[in-house]
């Protein structure tokens, strides 16, 4: 499948990456370039064969219910370009 | 296990301008996990606290946090799976939709797409005695919920609070098997019971742990039962999907707003356009949500920062064998056990609070009669006072005396009413309260016909009246009761005047 200019455009658009519209040619042919050689991966026979999750033999890791965190409402603003009466605030978003 | 017998009601009918319509509804359930702490992270899952203070550097994704899930949500997971009758999937995997929105500070939400951990169930929806739709659920999934956002404390600025960010919430899928906004709600209100009854969610809709997606489609009488035999949806109507009612009220008003709407665009000419939609309870009306169209492309990716979900079946089976009596079964044995109609077991099953409560008084009772004074009495002025059954003054020991008050004779049914009223004011033993304030049915026929006979005595024009006329022994009888405090056994009374007055 080969990624053209606009699906570039579109995919970057959806991430929030800007790309320049002299940069998409470029874009959309590296992308192409791994899409087909995941192709040429799926021509490999794998009938039968489990799918690899995992490196390791490791299982999922779980935790106990209880609470363990939160209370550290100043360190989780430190970084916001802005914040009042505890909240974080960011432009309108007009619904 | 006893089971009742069921009949699919007929599809709801809505007349166009040109010939009949039906709906179609599939609904999108959150279920808000009854966790302590988040899904993947240890900050608290608890209502109205202070913003951004229930918020760990995982849920405010900051750069390094790794997720590490919560067991108890897994099984609260796996208990709802159950409790709908579900296949429980012993591999599911934790997929990033992604998206952007100031309240997802993580740019995705973790949640379940191609391997959901709940496959296909069903719900028996009750609709009315001998009446119930069912309903297929087609997967549940745990995902993670958002933040809130604030747009009215400021006219330039959006206010984020990320307490709930990371919530871990249960999404129950239904298959299009609902035909009406009544069902709609009935089926909320009928997943949120077995829900509260497995504890894997509290229900509190006005907290928001339980909201609905609903996807409304109409079609004309016929379609829908070509799309059940054949499984294609394009014999379907184009659906909406209305977003996030957290009302069984709204559920209902939005989708009665939402078909006719379609079957006017449709009456026109027209074509509907799949959408989303908000519900305006003020305006009673829907609109569309034209901001969300473009994010619709979420470029589902297994989340890398997780492994798949592996269950053993034997904790599965565990877990199966640990499941509380359920709302359908349970219904069903009330109505075999104790002879109860079943509208009554309806009622009584309805919390599992209130059916623990039935069955202590119950025990050892006529269950016609512990319903009737469970329901009538105890039910009705509960609810009068906005009082749980958890917080009743009256206990069921004490109900379940006052019972067997009347069933030994000692107290007449009016009476008993008192004593109630004396038991929810004051508490107190039943039998010796009874006995203290001289409560006591007077079924002595001697002390009876004495009383009879001074009634009759002092009215003998009425006596006189009432040979001619047999339904004046009524007024005998009350008579004869006020002057015996009530106590006097109104069959007795009954009886004996109709003897004495030669009306038999």
């Amino acid at each position: 499948m080969a990624i053209d200019k606009d699906t570039a455009r579109r995919v970057a658009h959806l991430a929030r990456i800007r790309v320049e519209e002299t940069e998409l040619e470029t874009l959309a042919r590296e992308l192409s370039g791994i899409l087909e050689f995941m192709e040429q991966l799926a021509e490999v026979d794998v009938e039968g064969v489990e799918p690899m999750t995992s490196v390791t033999p490791m299982a999922l890791k779980r935790r106990k219910d209880e609470v363990t965190d939160g209370g550290i409402r100043d360190k989780i603003l430190a970084n916001a370009p802005d914040a009042r009466d505890g909240f974080f605030t960011v432009p309108k978003v007009v619904e | 296990m006893t089971q009742l017998t069921y009949r699919e009601p007929p599809a709801k009918r809505i007349a166009g301008a040109v010939g009949e319509w039906e709906m179609v509804i599939g609904m999108e359930v959150h279920a808000q996990v009854s966790s302590k702490s988040k899904l993947f992270s240890g900050a608290s899952t608890a209502f109205g606290a202070e913003p951004n203070t229930n918020v760990s550097l995982v849920d405010a994704a900051m750069p390094g946090m790794l997720p590490v899930i919560n067991e108890f949500c897994i099984e609260q997971a796996v208990r709802a799976g159950l409790g709908l009758k579900a296949k429980i999937n012993l591999f599911s995997v934790f997929d990033r939709k992604n998206y952007f929105y100031p309240d997802l500070p993580q740019g995705y939400q973790i949640s379940q797409y191609k391997h959901p951990i709940v496959g296909e169930g069903e719900v028996l929806v009750d609709l009315e005695p001998g009446v119930a739709r069912r309903v297929r659920i087609e997967r549940i999934h745990l995902e993670q919920d958002a933040g809130k956002s604030i747009h009215d404390l400021d006219p330039e600025l959006t206010y984020v609070d990320l307490n709930r960010t990371g919530v871990a919430l249960m999404e129950i899928v239904s298959r299009p098997d609902i035909r009406s906004p009544e069902e709609a709600a009935e089926y909320v209100r009928k997943l949120r019971q077995i829900l509260r009854y497995l504890g894997a969610c509290d229900g509190n809709m006005q907290e928001g742990s339980l909201r609905a997606d609903v996807n409304v489609s109409v079609c004309r009488p016929g379609d829908y039962e070509r799309f059940r035999e054949t499984g294609d949806p394009s014999v379907l109507g184009t659906r909406c999907e209305i977003k996030n009612m957290n009302s069984m009220r709204f559920i209902q008003q939005a989708i009665d707003y939402e078909a006719r709407r379609q079957i006017a665009i449709l009456e026109d000419g027209g074509t509907v356009e799949q959408e989303t939609r908000l519900y305006d309870p003020n305006k009673g009306r829907t609109r569309s949500m034209r901001s969300k169209e473009e994010a619709h492309d979420y470029r589902y990716f297994p989340d890398p920062d997780l492994l798949p979900l592996t269950l053993e079946q034997a904790w599965v089976d565990a877990i199966a064998a640990s499941l509380p009596e359920l709302p359908d079964e349970k219904k069903a044995r009330f109505v075999a056990q104790y002879g109860v109609t079943e509208y009554d077991a309806s009622v009584l099953t309805a919390e599992r609070e209130s059916a623990d409560f039935f069955e202590a008084v119950a025990r050892g009772r006529d269950g016609k009669a512990a319903a009737n004074w469970v329901i009538n009495e105890l039910f009705g002025r509960l609810n009068k006072e906005g009082r749980a059954i958890s917080d009743s003054p009256v206990s069921a020991e004490q109900l379940g005396g006052v019972i067997d008050l009347i069933a030994s004779g000692d107290i007449s049914g009016k009476i008993a009413k008192d004593l109630f009223e004396i038991l929810w004011t004051e508490g107190g033993d039943p039998a010796r309260i009874v006995e203290e304030r001289g409560m006591k049915q007077v079924t002595d026929e001697g002390a009876i016909e004495k009383a009879v006979d001074e009634v009759l005595a002092a009215n003998p024009d009425k006596v006189e009246q009432a040979k001619a006329k047999p339904s004046l022994a009524g007024w005998f009888v009350g008579q004869v009761m006020k002057a015996t405090q009530g106590k006097a056994n109104p069959q007795a009374v009954n009886a004996l005047v109709r003897r004495k007055l030669g009306v038999e």
